[in-house]
């Protein structure tokens, strides 16, 4: 043992002589130097290729992902409307029999159409709903009655799929349409009387089973509805759990069960809750079936263990030198938390209230249980009315049979996907705005 | 802000009871996922031509539906069931237990489902019994069961081409093909003695009948139906299995194949002689009629000659409309419903 710290000593001494570094590292070793220094760089290059490969993977995949949303979906911000010449015969909307009215301006555009047939697939180029606008525009002016104007009319989803493609050949068509109607569609096209607008309807609309007249308000409404629900219950309630877990409780063995408890339920299959929420809020309480009200308190227990944990977080992550400083003035352990430790905890608490609510907005499998997941038309004018929310809209249009809804799809994700992201940003923003560092 | 709070409480306060469990009720549809697209299109025209709100329409699948709707006589509960089979003696059983003693069955129509292939190709003729031996997971050779061998059709039967055996349809989680699976492969199935030695449980044994091979041979192609009209129209050789309203609509680019010798036609399907077609049905629990607004209104729009009749609008969705006289006892049950 001496022996070897003499002989280091000597090559210690050595080494200064010559104007190097004194220490040695591994100077036993029987390797050369630069083999081992080569390896342990190796080894870091690799650690770090493979961080770098994996994020772009992941990256790649976010790419296609998006690409492919926005090349299915962006057709969907557009409509095709057709120009007819309406006729409001009086007799016919005195009988309230706009679809003959619209029947008659097609007939009109294409005298040669005789059999039965033929004459269903001309009146299948116009848009099923078309005849509820004729009726809301006499409702606004009757003065049209007896008149004959041309009118831009929403042609039915599968025709404005066939025209927006732009290539208005007879082998090119697509879906349901058959010859005839690809026919009928390059005439109109030809003498001007088709557009394409920017398409309205999808943002002022509920579901609908005409793709061109389905849209997302009601699912949006719903949505916001849930949301509104689940913080007031989830934010209120996890706080004040976070805050008496973190500040008030004793240290003792109810609240480390309490504690296990709040950990293991944020890892709980979130359609857990949903039966849950049937089996307790609708059939124990009766609350209304499929409303936002259900929903939202079903959302709440659902993300309430995140906002517990958060605010915690929060909470424990201010010094105690504030608790301290507060306390030895004067104030009261609940004046201490409330006007200093939540103050300053504040950011983080918000971050996990908003991080939350992103994963309640994106939630559906627990409102299928308490039936959400339902052809809702109407949008929902209280929180007790029923509702869908905008995942579930998307979920339920990739079930309809008609092409029609397969862009609709598509844009509504994006609108769910723009949601998200907005959430998000708000969390990032609270963040940086108000974080406060020690 | 403490006011604009309190304010907010005191009016969720108000509102809730008086909204929650007073509300004058909207019809509340649940059922079959067959049923769903056609009785959403009469709800959505509903709500659009009457002063009543639009139906909701829950998609549960029709055993589902009856258990929400057997739950109880009270006003939150479903009134309308959607089925694509008839009421179970087991159902009704449940219902009767639950005070739901009264029911009135609306049959809407027919749903076919057809074997089709792209125009132009061979057209087919086939037995149910050769599409089980086409189609099965197992099947008896030499009274074993076995995993399906056969790669071409003429391996089945040599009067048909030598071509390889190709169909495409829906995935297990579709109706049509539970449909198809009942319709099809179960009558030439299950009473095999082979499929009655090795299953000697019914229910196992129909299972087992139910199985459709996966070496690739039938290839799941998504719920979506054009999907497989698309497959068909590139590939001639192949089949595609989708219900009726796809054939009619796509007509000049896929064809339908007979089965046992009967084309699949609006009236063959209509009159029942095409073998693979099945009811759909509305049931109502009566005890609601007059108690929830627009019921009534609704079951007669839902029968009525311009949805349900033969050039219907629902004929546009793909339903094949109930013969005259069958939709004329329906349009009387739906008014006697009013009477009561």
């Amino acid at each position: 043992m001496i022996k070897l710290f003499e002989r280091r000593t000597r090559i210690t001494v050595q080494r200064i002589k010559k104007k190097k570094s004194p220490f040695i590292y591994k100077s036993y070793s029987k390797k050369p130097k630069h083999t081992w220094l080569k390896k342990r760089k190796a080894a870091e290059r690799r650690f770090r290729n493979a961080g770098l490969i994996s994020i772009l993977i992941a990256f790649l995949f976010l790419v296609s992902l998006v690409c492919n949303i926005v090349s299915s979906g962006y057709s969907a911000f557009t409509g095709t409307q057709i120009k007819l010449p309406i006729t409001f015969q009086t007799e016919l909307v005195e009988k309230g029999a706009y679809r003959k009215i619209v029947q008659n301006a097609l007939l009109d555009l294409f005298q040669d159409v005789e059999t039965r047939k033929e004459k269903r697939s001309l009146f299948m180029l116009i848009s099923r709903n078309a005849p509820y606008e004729l009726k809301s525009l006499i409702k606004q002016k009757p003065d049209l009655i007896g008149t004959k104007i041309d009118l831009w009319l929403p042609a039915a989803s599968a025709t404005s799929i066939f025209y927006k493609q732009r290539l208005l050949e007879e082998s090119k068509r697509i879906g349901k349409i058959n010859g005839d109607q690809a026919k009928w569609v390059t005439t109109l096209a030809q003498s001007q009387r088709t557009r394409l607008k920017f398409n309205m309807p999808f943002f002022k609309n509920g579901d609908s089973r005409e793709a061109e007249q389905a849209g997302i308000l009601a699912s949006t409404i719903g949505s916001f509805f849930t949301i509104l629900v689940c913080v007031l219950l989830a934010f209120p309630l996890g706080v004040a759990t976070a805050i008496y877990l973190e500040e008030f409780a004793p240290r003792n063995w109810v609240t480390s069960i309490i504690e296990i408890n709040i950990n293991n339920l944020a890892a709980v299959p979130s359609i857990i809750f949903g039966l849950l929420g049937l089996s307790i809020y609708l059939n124990f309480f009766g609350m209304p079936r499929s409303s936002s009200l259900v929903g939202g308190l079903v959302l709440a227990l659902l993300i309430l263990p995140v906002i517990v944990i958060s605010t915690r977080n929060a909470l424990h992550s201010v010094p105690q030198s504030i608790r301290d400083a507060a306390a030895a003035l004067g104030a009261t352990p609940t004046q201490v938390v409330f006007h200093h430790t939540l103050i300053y905890a504040l950011p983080g608490v918000m971050t996990g209230v908003i991080l939350g609510i992103a994963r309640a907005f994106g939630e559906t499998a627990p409102l299928l249980m308490i039936g959400m997941v339902a052809f809702i038309a109407d949008a929902p004018q209280t929180i007790t009315d029923p509702a869908t929310t905008l995942p579930i809209q998307v979920f339920l249009w990739t079930n309809n049979p008609e092409l029609g809804f397969v862009e609709k799809t598509a844009a509504a994700i994006m609108v769910l996907l723009g949601f998200m992201i907005l959430i998000n940003l708000c969390a990032v923003y609270v963040r940086k705005r108000f974080e406060i560092k020690w | 802000m403490k006011k604009a709070l309190s304010l907010f409480v005191a009016c969720a306060a108000f509102t809730l009871p008086t909204q929650a469990f007073a509300a004058g009720k909207q019809i509340q549809i649940v059922g079959s996922s067959t049923v769903y697209p056609f009785v959403t299109v009469v709800a959505e025209a509903f709500g659009n031509n009457t002063d009543f709100k639009t139906p909701i329409v829950e998609s549960t699948g029709t055993g589902g539906g009856f258990k929400l709707f057997c739950a109880g006589l009270e006003d939150a509960s479903p009134d309308l069931a959607n089925a694509s089979r008839a009421i179970k003696a087991s159902e009704k059983k449940l219902c009767a237990k639950n005070g739901v003693t009264d029911i009135t069955e609306i049959k809407i129509g027919f749903d076919g489902i057809v074997l089709a292939n792209a125009k132009g190709a061979t057209r087919y003729d086939f037995s149910k019994k050769v599409l089980f031996l086409a189609l099965a997971k197992q099947i008896p050779v030499n009274g074993k069961l076995v995993n399906n061998p056969h790669q071409k059709w003429s391996d089945i039967d040599s009067s048909l081409p030598d071509v390889k055996i190709e169909v495409y349809g829906p995935p297990t989680t579709s109706g049509t093909r539970d449909a198809f699976v009942e319709l099809v492969m179960e009558p030439s199935c299950k009473n095999l003695p082979e499929f009655k030695a090795a299953y000697t449980d019914k229910k196992a044994r129909k299972q087992a009948c139910h199985l459709l091979r996966e070496d690739g041979r039938y290839i799941e192609a998504g719920e979506n139906d054009n999907l497989i009209v698309q497959k068909l129209q590139s590939n001639s050789k192949a089949l595609g299995i989708f219900g009726f309203s796809f054939l009619d609509q796509n007509g000049d680019i896929v064809q339908g194949s007979h089965i046992a010798g009967i084309e699949p036609t609006f009236e063959n399907i209509s009159d029942g002689s095409y073998g693979v077609s099945r009811s759909l049905y509305v049931y109502v629990k009566d005890g609601h009629v007059g108690k929830t607004s627009g019921l009534q209104e609704f079951i007669t729009e839902l029968v009525s000659d311009e949805a349900a009749g033969e050039f219907g609008y629902l004929t546009e969705k793909g339903l094949i409309p109930l013969p005259s006289d069958e939709l004329i006892t329906m349009q009387n049950r739906s008014s006697a419903l009013a009477v009561k």
